[in-house]
């Protein structure tokens, strides 16, 4: 409708998760959050895992739970790589809590025989789909 | 005695029927499987294109960037395979085309070094196994594969080769062609040769802004590479694996059909002959008997 729109895709390995309509995007860059709005330079970014948020063509915020990956924009085009990619309301919010709990007492417990960093990323991971979801709190 | 050969033909066509039926549902899941496949097949092609593509020109940008996944290895002391089969068999020659494949390039190999395998899939796990030289297996993926999968097995082979315990790592597996063709195929996985950009886009140069820089971007972007293209290759075998069952199952239902008609025709032959028999014995002991009477 009106014409500060973009066109945003968010792609997985296995669907193209989302192609619409967006006026503003906020996602998750290494070095902190980076906006992107129509006619932005081309652009090549790594992303964190955490949460993209978007405003849609009807202007309302939407959000997206990702697992990492990359962006690029080129000509009013943004493309969102990620490994894996949720609705915020798709996201099955007791799952999450308890992925959550589970990896910070892995993380308490310091225990030798558990990978350190990949109990850190299942913990970013939950926190970041709570997020998404609106479910999360310290 | 002729009523029992009767019999026994009737048993063995029932027997073959039996079968026929099982096959010709084979030959239908098999069908619905394979589009299935060609369906996440079609799925994972804008990510892995845009992947494929990003690097490209990445590549293109970052020439001296010093990744170990880029660096070729001076001296190559061990050469890794990831061999991609199913885990069932009753799919022809499908397992034994890529066990094949992968002992032809094995034996290619001029160098002669030391070898090992990492085997996706039950058939691979159960061939190498037997001899020396499993490093690794990864089994029981089941019919729809997900990208976890793909970066396990990912994982494991960039961490082998980060090790230094393999130096060259290739990737063998069935291209899916159509239904009745599935080429093994054989690629190198590591060290990352980039792909080269398409020849439209080789003149054009996008001033792109790299957010950290492209070196960061290029060193986050390699094992994700590795992830996709070992996922292709799963996604590309199930879908060669579904198309082989549904051949050989399509055949061994028409081999049924054949044995049930040329049972049939001997089946009713045997009667026939019977009927004859039967008739001649009436026959002979009426002639006997009007000889008799005279």
């Amino acid at each position: 409708m009106a014409d500060n729109t973009y066109m945003l895709e968010v792609v997985t390995p296995e669907r193209v998760l989302q192609s619409n309509e967006v006026s503003f995007t906020v996602v998750p860059a290494i070095d902190g959050e980076l906006g992107v709005m129509k006619n932005h330079a081309p652009l090549v970014a790594a992303l964190n895992i955490g949460v993209l948020r978007y405003v849609d063509a009807a202007g309302s915020e939407k959000s997206i739970a990702i697992s990492g990956g990359f962006i690029e924009v080129l000509d009013n085009e943004g493309r969102v790589l990620a490994e894996t990619a949720e609705h915020g309301h798709e996201i099955d919010v007791l799952r999450a809590k308890a992925a959550r709990e589970r990896a910070e007492r892995r993380l308490e417990q310091r225990a030798e025989n558990i990978n350190y960093t990949r109990a850190e990323q299942a913990l970013k991971r939950a926190i970041a789909r709570l997020k998404a979801a609106g479910a999360y709190s310290d | 005695m002729a009523g029992a050969g009767i019999r026994e033909f009737k048993r063995r066509i029932r027997s073959v029927k039996n079968t026929q039926q099982i096959t010709k549902a084979m030959k239908m899941v098999s069908a619905a499987k394979l589009r299935r496949a060609q369906e996440a097949a079609e799925a994972s092609r804008p990510y892995n294109e845009t992947l494929r593509d990003t690097l490209a020109r990445l590549a293109a940008v970052t020439f001296d960037v010093r990744h170990p996944l880029l660096a070729k290895r001076e001296d190559v002391k061990k050469v890794g395979y990831v061999v991609i089969t199913a885990d069932r068999g009753l799919c022809g020659a499908y397992n034994t085309n890529i066990i094949r494949a992968a002992n032809t390039a094995i034996e290619n190999d001029e160098r002669k070094i030391e070898n090992g395998i990492v085997a996706v899939g039950r058939k691979a796990r159960d061939f190498y196994r037997k001899r020396s030289g499993l490093d690794a297996e990864f089994i029981n993926l089941g019919d729809n594969i997900s990208y976890a999968d793909a970066r396990e097995i990912g994982q494991y082979v960039v961490n082998a080769y980060e090790n230094e315990e393999v130096d060259e790592v290739y990737l063998i597996y069935a291209k899916f062609i159509n239904v009745l063709r599935q080429v093994p195929t054989v690629t190198q996985l590591l060290p990352i040769e980039p792909p080269e950009k398409d020849e439209e886009e080789k003149d054009i140069v996008i001033d792109y802004l790299y957010e950290p820089s492209a070196d960061e971007i290029l060193l986050a972007l390699l094992p994700r590479y590795i992830g996709s293209q070992i996922f292709n290759a799963l996604l590309e075998s199930k879908a060669s694996e579904h198309g082989a069952r549904m051949t050989a199952m399509g055949n061994a239902t028409q081999n049924a059909g054949e044995i049930i008609d040329s049972l049939t025709l001997a089946m009713n032959k045997a009667r026939q002959a019977a009927i004859t028999d039967e008739i001649l014995d009436i026959v002979g002991g009426a002639e006997a008997l009007n000889k008799g009477g005279k």
